[in-house]
Order: structure tokens, then C-alpha cells, then sequence
């Protein structure tokens, strides 16, 4: 057990950025990328020039990618622990694990610091994504295609979308999951903490697969990918492809590293009923994300082999069929969206005790609807094929289910409403933004109920009225309860304090202007707008405008989010306090930032974090003779 | 640590909160409900150009109704909460420690329950009716009765044609409709996955390769409508949408008859329908293995 960092031997500073970190994982990646890419042209110059019913050698962008990505893991130095074991060197347990900034900007396998990386690295995906919704918003100014070629407005709608889904599906397990699960569960790690940062990783190297599919035409089909059109795409389809398939193998490992830490390292005492909510949530969360996930790395499989192998798993005309393509991606693609709204869920339970000052209100209820909703997940993805033409005679039970899963959402509306209910209510930059997110999921529930009725779906499939719903479930519930999260948990993750005034600004502006883009949308699919289409009827003009006038606003009040982050952080730097909240959770307790070790001594738990009025908060005392740190 | 929480004030109040959220939620959905069920809910799309779009405006004014009621107590709930319970500026003070309520649960489990085994029962019996509008695969399971009028709509990148078996194949780019009639639609696709959506008539179907995607609607008086696809399908998929009419018998069968005039110098290469010996229209349709577009 050692616990203090040992600072290796000072190297001079202009041997310090060569080594085994980013700079040496993106020079290794782009060799690797030139590697595969010349591979793949030899290879299909001599044996598969059948492959080649385009003018495009598919196979040459796959191997390119592959060969940059493994280039770039290995540059980051993930091979050296394998390597070091296979020559008999014995084993680092741990990497980095100092201080000094250096350790952002490579392998570490401190959770904390992987927290932080995910923070900064998925908010640099959320950037570029919400630039690709201002120029969406831009194009639709007007009825008619002005601003960007055709193709450029599809590749634009389809990053915007894949970017959010892809990125955001980590966007709290990443950060706050990482970062404050071990310390809420008494743990000084995670239990991989190397596949920790590979999570991370291979996120960074998806996001860099996406976002160069620029070099290579785009992809028409947005985020879901619809095969047959997939099929014909030009090669930029290829980085969707592996995006995604990166981002899922991404999602299996940490969800599988949350379910192995949450089940088996949690400190003495913390029995399932004294777990915090938001644990529960991470662990309803990752149990999705390891079921779902391959799902769609294996109906993405089948779609690259389509495009390069000539199979027809999607080809009709040679026994293969396009739902094939639609059930795997929406068996996926369903539990995807609760993926995304579970810790939106969590974050809500979690924060309303600390600032109702009240215990959370029926604590196995919010458990059996993060877990029922985690369950029910699976039932309902043929909604999403109500017109499609398959199983007429299954529409009903899908109805049915998808419906039912209103019961467990219900059951989180319930507890938090109850735990208001008589609190001492302090309206905290992060309690308004939990507040918002009642208000925003309340719409997009009960729109979604318009959608799940076959009759009312007719007219709103595939129109902005589906679009507007999910967006008032994924940004209304996620980017919200995202939002609580940092300005609940930063102060505490980086030990300063964001400054409060901007962050009032920043929630009103949001919630505002949030709501004037996306409400108008609503009746513009009532309207008979289709979505992903930049031409419309003319009469929906004043209300695309409207829309996209706010849509500017909502990316004005991002950038006051951004200038507060990056001025309290980076020029102001006033100390955060310990417990700023006075919070009774027991990640509070420690000193901002947390130490790297976490604790001196593995804590003892004897009650659940939200005991508010019964008495003075635990102290988290490790009593003489309690088990000390297990490395 | 910033100031330890004091103990609250013993849990008992005299003033009966929840008695007042209750009235006040009773008085203001007993307003709210009527209004908006009669003066709201007849305003939402597609309207009165089909049974089918009347049928959806008048589904999509029960299920108004319904989630009224619930907007109106969250609404009251939170105005009532969050002015109610501020805490007091100063030092953090907690509230109660009430951690449960079992009556609260079961009454609230069996509302939720109750609301949505209303709504989905009451879908599944307007869907069950003639198939509302959407397209049903290949073996419809909801068949309105009696005479229906066959057209087939074949989708490609980027154009809908349409198709009428009983003129003896006539194909067109437009979309005329008798009026008065049930209408049998047979949705496929040539290439990629389409979705036609004739928004006035309340109809949306997928384009598939290879399925015959049937929907139902019947027509009423003439009118005027908007087809357009929801479906992405290609580079050209915003542009993919034409204009569709209903038009007297009288007038459909002028417009037949000059079609068929327009198009008489290529239906000898045509395929002759069933009616006319012929063999039967092929319903569906498989896509170029090796066409790439888009």
C-alpha cells in the first residue's frame, strides 16, 4: 500500500513530451493509418479487385482506421503492461497515478483523472455536435435548400446526431460515474482501472474516426443508418460505421467495468438499500449499455461486410431484407435512449435530497423504476417500425409496452416530487437545472405518448414532432441533469469554484431558450414537417425561423457555460469549499480535489447519504481494526 | 464542512398541504379539460380530408383529454411546492424526515396504471378499426369491409409513381383519387427504404424493397393534398414530394381517359393488368444490387 505518489527521475523538459502519451498516440496513429491504408490497397490490387463495384476501395478505409486506431492505443502506451508481463517484468499496478498535468494527456489509470479527461473530451464532441446543430438551424432559415449543398446539409444532419448519441451515451457514466462511483461506493479504484482508460481512449480515437468523415463525401442516412441507403452510400458511411462500432465497444467495457466495481468493491456497510441513488442508476445504466451495445456492433458488422465482402445480409434482392437492418438497430437503439435518460434519472434523485433537505422519498420505489425502466427497454423498439410494414399484428402489444414504460418513468417523478414535498428548498444553480429537467421530461414523456399511440403516430412518425420529443427526453433530460452534475460536482472534481451569477444567466438563458426551439417544433411535425428535410411548406417559415433564432440563442448560452468554465477554472481559481452544499454524501466529506488515494482508510458505512433531519450527518469514521485498503 | 444542519421543527403542521393541492388540481382540470378537449383538440392535424385524418384528430383529442389532467397536477404540485417550501434565507435548515407513504405509492401506481391501460387499449381499438392510415405489411390485419379501389404507389430515389391496376396499369406522377371511395394503397420501393406520407389524408406507409406495404384510407369530398417522403432516403430525399387530388367520379374518369390518351403510345410495352388476361402486377420490387446513388 503505497500512498504517497513516488515522482519519478526529472527528465528534462524537452525529453518530456516524447514517451508514451497523447503525442506519441496520435504520431503512432497516423502511421498506423497510412499502414492500413496502403495495406488494404495491395491487398485488393492483387486478390479482391472484385470488392470493387465502386470507384472507392472500401476496404482500404477500414484497415486505415483500424490500423490508426490500434497505432494510437499503442502510442498511448496500453501495450506496455501486456508486454512488460509477457517479458517477465513484474507488474505496475498502477500508471501516472501523480500529480502535475502531464498525467491529463495519457494513460492514468487514477479514476479521478479519467473523470476529468472524459469531461473535457466528451464537452469537445458536444461542442463540434452543437456547431453542426447552429448550421442545421442555419440551412432551415429558409423553405428552401440555400446554404449548403445537399449532401453537405445530410452529412451535417447525420454528424450532429451521431456525434450527440455516440458521445453523449457517455456523457455522465464517463465523468461522474468514473469519478465519484468508487468514492461513493468506499473503493479507491475502479476494478479495471486499465480498460478505464482504454473507455476513454477509444472514445477520443472514435471521435477522431467521425469527424474525418469529411475527407471521404459524409453519409446520407443520419444517425440511424438505414441499410439499403447505407448500402449505396459513398465511403464517409465507412467512418460512420466504425464510429459507431468503436463507440460500442467503448460502452461494453465500461458499462461491464461499473457493473464488476458497483458489485464487488463496495466498503464495508453499504449494503443495497444504503447504495446512493445515483449508483443505482450507473448500475441500471451499465447493464444496458453491456446488453445493448453489441447488438450494434454485430448489425454494423453485418453492414461493413455488405459494403466490402458483396454478402447481402440488407440486400432484398439477394435474400437479405432491410428490417433485418431496423430491428437489430432499434433492439440497440431503444435501450440507447434510456441509456442516455437512466442518469439523467439518478442525477435528479441524487441532488433533490441535498437541496429539499429531506431523505429521498421512497428509495426502493426510485430503484424499481430505474430498474423497471431498464427492463422495459427491451419491449418497446418495433415503435419505432410502427408504419414500416412488419408485423401488423404486433403493433398492439408494442403499444401496450411502450405505454407501461410511463409506470417505472412515473415512479422517478413521484420520488422526487415527494422529496420536495415539505423540504426547505434552496434554489441552487444545481437544483434548478433538476428542477428543469421535471418540466422538459414531463413534455417529452407526454409527447411520447402521442408517438406510442399507432392512430396519433401515423401523422407524427418521422416528422419534427418525433425529433422535438426526443429532444425534450435527451437534451431536456440528459444535457440538463448533465449540466446539475457539473455544477454540483466540478468544484468538488477540480477543487474550484464556478462562479454563481454566470451560472444563473447560463440555466435561464438555456431553459428558455431551450424550450422556444424546441416547443415550435412540436406543431411543425403536427404541420407536416419531415424531418432531416431542408425544404418545407412555406407557411411553416415564421415558425422554422423562430426556431432557429432561439436555436442561436441556446448556443449563445452554451458559450456563457463555456466563458464561465474555462474564466473560474483557468484565471479565477477561487478554492472551492469541501462541502459547498452541505451535502451529507460521503464524496463531500473528503477535501477538494479528492487525494489521489481517496481515503487513509477503507470507510464504514451505516446508513444511506440522505438521512436530512435524523440527526447529525455520518462521519464516515473508520472505527480502530476496520480492514485497511485492499491495494 | 459549511454550517451543520439544525434539526427541523417537529414533522406535525397544522396546515393540510396536500388537501389544497388536491382542490386546487380538481378545480383547475375541471376547467381545463373541457376547454381544451372541445376548442384544442378539433385544431390538430391532419383534419377532415379522410375518415382516417378525422379518426386521428378526434384519437388525438381523447388522448388531450386524458394527459390534461396530469399537466394540470404536476403544474399545480410544483407552483404549490416550490413556493411553498422555500427555505428561509440563512443557515441550512432540513425539512422533515419523511422517507415513505405507502398510500401515496399504491395510489399513484394505480393511477399511472389506470392511465395507461386506457390509452393503450383505446389506440388499440382505433388502430384495430381500418388501420388508421399506416401502412400493415403485406397481410393487413385490419380490413375496412367492402369495395376497395387499388392503387399502388412505387417509391424511388427520388419520385413516387403511382399505379392503377383497374385503368389497365396506367402509370402517373400524379396522385388522383376518386372521391367518396376506400382506397387500397400498395406502398413499395424500388431502392432504398421511402415513407409515403399523404399528410391531408392521414396516411404514412413505408417504401420497402421487396414488401408490399398496405395501408387503407377512403376519401372525402375533393380536395387537395400533400405527399411527401419520411423517410431519409438519399441526396435528394427534402425534394422527394408532389401534390396528390381527390376529385369527383366524373372528373376521375376524365382524367383516366386522357392519361390513358397521354400515355397510349407506350402501353403496348407495358405489362396488361389481371383484369385485361394479363398476368398480375408485380407487387413488389427488388432493388440494383450494384446502383449507388447518393
Amino acid at each position: 500500500m503505497s500512498e504517497t505518489a513516488v515522482a519519478g527521475p526529472r527528465t528534462p523538459w524537452w525529453r518530456r513530451p516524447i514517451g508514451f502519451n497523447l503525442l506519441t498516440g496520435i504520431v503512432l496513429g497516423i502511421a498506423g493509418w497510412y499502414v492500413g491504408w496502403f495495406g488494404a490497397h495491395a491487398i485488393s490490387a492483387e486478390s479482391l479487385e472484385y470488392f470493387g463495384d465502386t470507384d472507392y476501395n472500401e476496404l482500404s478505409v477500414y484497415l486505415a482506421y483500424l490500423g490508426g486506431v490500434i497505432g494510437f492505443l499503442v502510442g498511448l502506451g496500453f501495450l506496455n503492461y501486456p508486454i512488460a508481463r509477457l517479458r517477465g517484468y513484474p507488474p505496475s499496478l498502477r500508471e501516472k497515478e501523480t500529480h502535475g498535468w502531464t498525467r491529463y494527456f495519457g494513460l492514468c489509470t487514477d479514476h479521478k483523472v479519467v473523470g476529468i479527461q472524459y469531461l473535457w473530451g466528451i464537452g469537445l464532441f458536444f461542442f463540434i455536435g452543437g456547431l453542426n446543430a447552429m448550421l442545421i438551424r442555419t440551412e432551415q432559415l429558409s423553405p428552401h435548400s440555400q446554404s449548403f449543398p445537399m449532401g453537405t446539409y445530410l452529412t451535417l444532419v447525420g454528424m450532429h446526431g451521431t456525434m450527440m448519441m455516440g458521445m453523449m451515451t457517455s456523457g455522465i457514466l464517463g465523468p461522474f460515474a468514473n469519478y465519484f462511483v468508487p468514492i461513493m461506493i468506499g473503493a479507491r479504484r475502479m476494478a479495471f482501472p486499465r480498460i478505464e482508460a482504454l473507455t476513454f481512449w477509444i472514445l477520443m480515437a472514435a471521435g477522431g474516426v467521425l469527424t474525418t468523415t469529411i475527407f471521404f463525401g459524409g453519409f446520407p442516412t443520419g444517425w440511424t443508418g438505414y441499410a439499403p441507403l447505407q448500402t449505396q452510400a459513398n465511403p464517409g458511411m465507412d467512418n460512420y460505421i466504425l464510429f459507431f462500432a468503436l463507440v460500442g465497444v467503448s460502452m461494453t467495457l465500461l458499462g461491464l467495468n461499473m457493473i464488476a466495481t458497483i458489485l464487488t468493491m463496495r466498503a464495508p456497510g453499504l449494503t443495497w438499500t444504503r447504495l446512493p441513488i445515483f449508483v443505482w442508476g450507473v448500475l441500471s445504466t451499465a447493464v444496458l449499455m453491456v446488453l445493448a451495445a453489441p447488438v450494434l456492433i454485430a448489425v454494423l458488422a453485418m453492414g461493413a461486410l455488405d459494403r466490402t465482402a458483396q454478402t447481402s445480409f440488407f440486400n432484398a434482392a439477394a435474400g437479405g431484407s432491410n428490417y433485418l437492418y431496423q430491428n437489430l438497430f432499434w433492439v440497440f437503439g431503444h435501450p440507447e435512449v434510456y441509456i442516455l435518460a437512466l442518469p439523467g434519472f439518478a442525477i435528479v434523485l441524487e441532488l433533490l435530497p441535498v437541496f429539499s433537505r429531506k431523505p429521498l422519498w421512497g428509495y426502493r420505489l426510485a430503484v424499481a423504476g430505474l430498474l423497471g425502466v431498464s427492463l422495459l427497454s427491451w419491449f418497446v423498439w418495433q415503435h419505432h417500425l410502427f408504419v414500416s410494414g412488419i408485423n401488423g399484428d404486433l403493433r398492439p402489444f408494442y403499444m401496450l409496452s411502450t405505454e407501461l414504460i410511463s409506470i417505472p418513468t412515473g415512479f422517478t417523478f413521484l420520488c422526487g416530487m415527494m422529496t420536495l414535498w415539505r423540504g426547505r428548498i434552496r434554489y441552487s444553480v444545481p437544483m434548478l437545472f433538476c428542477l428543469a429537467w421535471f418540466f422538459n421530461f414531463l413534455i417529452g414523456g407526454l409527447s411520447g405518448v402521442f408517438l406510442s399511440d399507432v392512430p396519433s403516430d401515423v401523422t407524427t412518425h418521422g416528422s419534427f414532432f418525433s425529433m422535438a420529443h426526443f429532444h425534450y427526453t435527451i437534451m431536456g433530460g440528459l444535457v440538463f441533469t448533465f449540466f446539475a452534475a457539473i455544477y454540483y460536482w466540478v468544484p468538488k472534481m477540480t477543487g474550484w469554484e464556478l462562479h454563481e451569477g454566470l451560472a444563473k444567466i447560463h440555466f435561464w438563458t438555456m431553459f428558455i431558450f431551450f424550450n422556444s426551439t424546441f416547443a415550435p417544433l412540436l406543431a411543425a411535425g403536427f404541420l407536416g414537417q419531415s424531418r432531416r428535410a431542408p425544404v418545407y411548406t412555406g407557411n411553416l417559415k415564421f415558425l422554422n425561423d423562430w426556431v432557429s433564432i432561439s436555436a442561436y440563442l441556446l448556443g449563445i448560452s452554451m458559450l456563457i457555460f463555456l466563458f464561465n468554465l474555462v474564466w473560474s477554472l483557468a484565471f479565477v481559481k477561487k478554492p472551492a469549499e469541501a462541502n459547498p452544499w452541505a451535502s451529507r454524501s460521503i464524496e463531500f466529506q473528503l477535501p477538494s480535489p479528492v487525494p489521489v488515494h481517496n481515503f487513509d482508510r477503507i470507510p464504514v458505512f451505516s446508513s444511506d447519504p440522505y438521512g436530512y433531519g435524523e440527526g447529525p450527518a455520518p462521519s464516515y469514521v473508520v472505527p480502530a481494526g476496520a480492514p485497511a485498503g485492499r491495494d | 464542512m459549511a454550517g451543520q444542519p439544525s434539526a427541523a421543527s417537529p414533522p406535525a403542521e397544522s396546515t393540510s398541504h396536500g388537501l389544497r393541492v388536491v382542490l386546487a388540481w380538481l378545480i383547475l382540470s375541471a376547467v381545463a379539460t373541457p376547454l381544451v378537449a372541445i376548442y384544442v383538440g378539433p385544431l390538430i392535424p391532419p383534419g377532415n380530408a379522410s375518415t382516417q385524418a378525422t379518426e386521428q384528430v378526434f384519437d388525438n383529442t381523447w388522448m388531450l383529454a386524458v394527459i390534461t389532467p396530469v399537466i394540470c397536477f404536476l403544474v399545480v404540485f410544483f407552483a404549490y411546492a416550490l413556493l411553498s417550501f422555500r427555505a428561509a434565507p440563512g443557515g441550512v435548515v432540513d425539512g422533515p424526515p419523511l422517507r415513505n407513504d405507502s398510500r401515496v405509492q399504491v395510489l399513484w401506481m394505480i393511477a399511472t396504471g389506470l392511465i395507461v391501460l386506457f390509452l393503450a387499449g383505446f389506440g388499440t381499438y382505433e388502430l384495430l378499426q381500418n388501420g388508421a392510415g399506416g401502412g400493415q405489411g403485406p397481410d393487413p390485419i385490419a380490413v375496412p369491409s367492402g369495395q376497395k379501389f387499388q392503387v399502388q404507389v412505387i417509391g424511388q430515389q427520388w419520385q413516387f409513381t403511382y399505379r392503377y391496376p383497374s385503368l389497365g396499369g396506367l402509370e402517373s406522377n400524379q396522385l388522383v383519387l376518386p372521391a367518396h371511395t376506400y382506397i387500397e394503397l400498395n406502398v413499395t420501393s424500388l431502392d432504398a427504404v421511402h415513407s409515403f406520407w399523404a399528410y391531408e389524408l392521414g396516411v404514412k406507409a413505408d417504401a420497402n424493397p421487396g414488401v408490399n406495404n398496405v395501408a387503407y384510407v377512403q376519401t372525402k369530398d375533393p380536395t387537395t393534398f400533400h405527399v411527401r417522403c419520411a423517410e431519409l432516403c438519399g441526396l435528394w430525399h427534402p425534394y422527394m414530394f408532389n401534390n396528390g387530388r381527390v376529385v369527383d367520379t366524373s372528373q376521375f374518369q376524365k382524367w383516366a381517359t386522357q392519361q390513358e390518351h397521354l400515355y397510349a403510345s407506350i402501353k403496348p410495352f407495358m405489362d396488361k393488368s389481371e383484369s385485361d388476361g394479363g398476368a398480375p402486377y408485380s407487387k413488389t420490387y427488388f432493388p440494383q444490387p450494384d446502383r449507388r446513388a447518393g
